[in-house]
């Protein structure tokens, strides 16, 4: 599939029928999900605060899953030197930056009631997430830094690929460590301890953003390959 | 609806939505922008190349 996708004219064939799809079934699931959230009864310890639970966690999934498409198409840029994966990966970046804010937002503004407080430094769980955010935000910059190109693109790449230790850190620091963020409690041994009655709506939303994810980097990556045509026919025709 | 915590769950919707209305208008303008550019290029590089 990435040795099909890696050639930009089959890339551009793919995603011009891929992202509509994607983005129909992203506009369903989350509508499902964000109906079913809003009907569930609320917790019997969180209240109605339960209700954050299904815009935090998805967007905190899709920074993670974000993070590692950044590093994949990374590892397979700098190593295959794919330019459809060196797009993919500049274009998921600001995509996984907006997931990683709206996950620390939706996430403080569930802590002031639940925990008394909006941040707390001491918690690797929240501290991870802020390191992934500017980890995005490193990336971006690095990108826009450096003048030429290709040197800008191999040392993103290289930022990239080390920030990936973060991703099992972010996942295992509630095992880890003692931390005021909650255990795991989804994707667990011995099964989740969540209620079915929230799951549904979690999960729904969860598929929601991820297909969302997908359909928006599709066209990102469309218009980053468009993008550097321009650049090409541009340098071509000033010659 | 969400009773005293009313601010806290609105909120967290108004965030998330913030954060898709500009993934999604900011994706969509530049994809705009990229298309009409290269449509632009290519055209004055087809029209060079008649001449």
């Amino acid at each position: 599939m990435i040795t099909v996708l890696a050639n930009p004219h089959r890339f551009m064939a793919f995603s011009r029928w891929a992202a509509p799809i994607l983005g129909v079934a992203a506009a369903g699931l989350i509508a499902w999900g964000l109906a079913l959230g809003l009907a569930v009864p609320p917790d019997y310890q969180q209240g109605d605060t339960v209700r954050i639970m299904f815009v935090h966690v998805p967007a905190a999934w899709t920074a993670m899953l974000a993070y590692a498409c950044l590093g994949g198409a990374s590892f397979v840029s700098l190593v295959f030197r794919h330019a459809v994966a060196d797009a993919a990966a500049r274009a998921a970046a600001p995509l996984g930056a907006a997931f990683t804010a709206a996950a620390l937002v939706t996430g403080s503004l569930w802590g002031k009631p639940m925990w008394g407080t909006w941040w707390a430094w001491g918690d690797s769980r929240l501290v991870s997430v802020l390191v992934l955010f500017l980890l995005f935000l490193g990336y971006l910059a690095l990108r826009a830094s450096i003048e030429d190109e290709a040197k800008a693109a191999r040392a993103a790449e290289i930022l990239a690929l080390v920030g990936l230790v973060n991703l099992p850190v972010i996942k295992f620091s509630v095992d880890w460590w003692n931390t005021l963020h909650q255990g795991e409690s989804i994707f667990r041994a011995g099964g989740p301890l969540i209620a079915p009655v929230y799951l549904w709506p979690l999960f729904l939303m969860g598929a929601g953003y991820s297909a969302a994810f997908g359909a928006l980097l599709l066209v990102r990556t469309r218009t980053e390959i468009r993008r550097r045509r321009a650049v090409g026919l541009a340098l071509r025709a000033a010659a | 609806m969400a009773g005293k915590y009313a601010v806290f769950v609105w909120g967290a919707y108004g965030a998330s939505c913030i954060a898709f209305t500009w993934m999604i208008l900011d994706t969509f303008i530049r994809s705009r922008a990229a298309r009409r550019a290269l449509e632009r290029l290519e055209g004055a590089a087809r029209s060079e190349s008649d001449t």
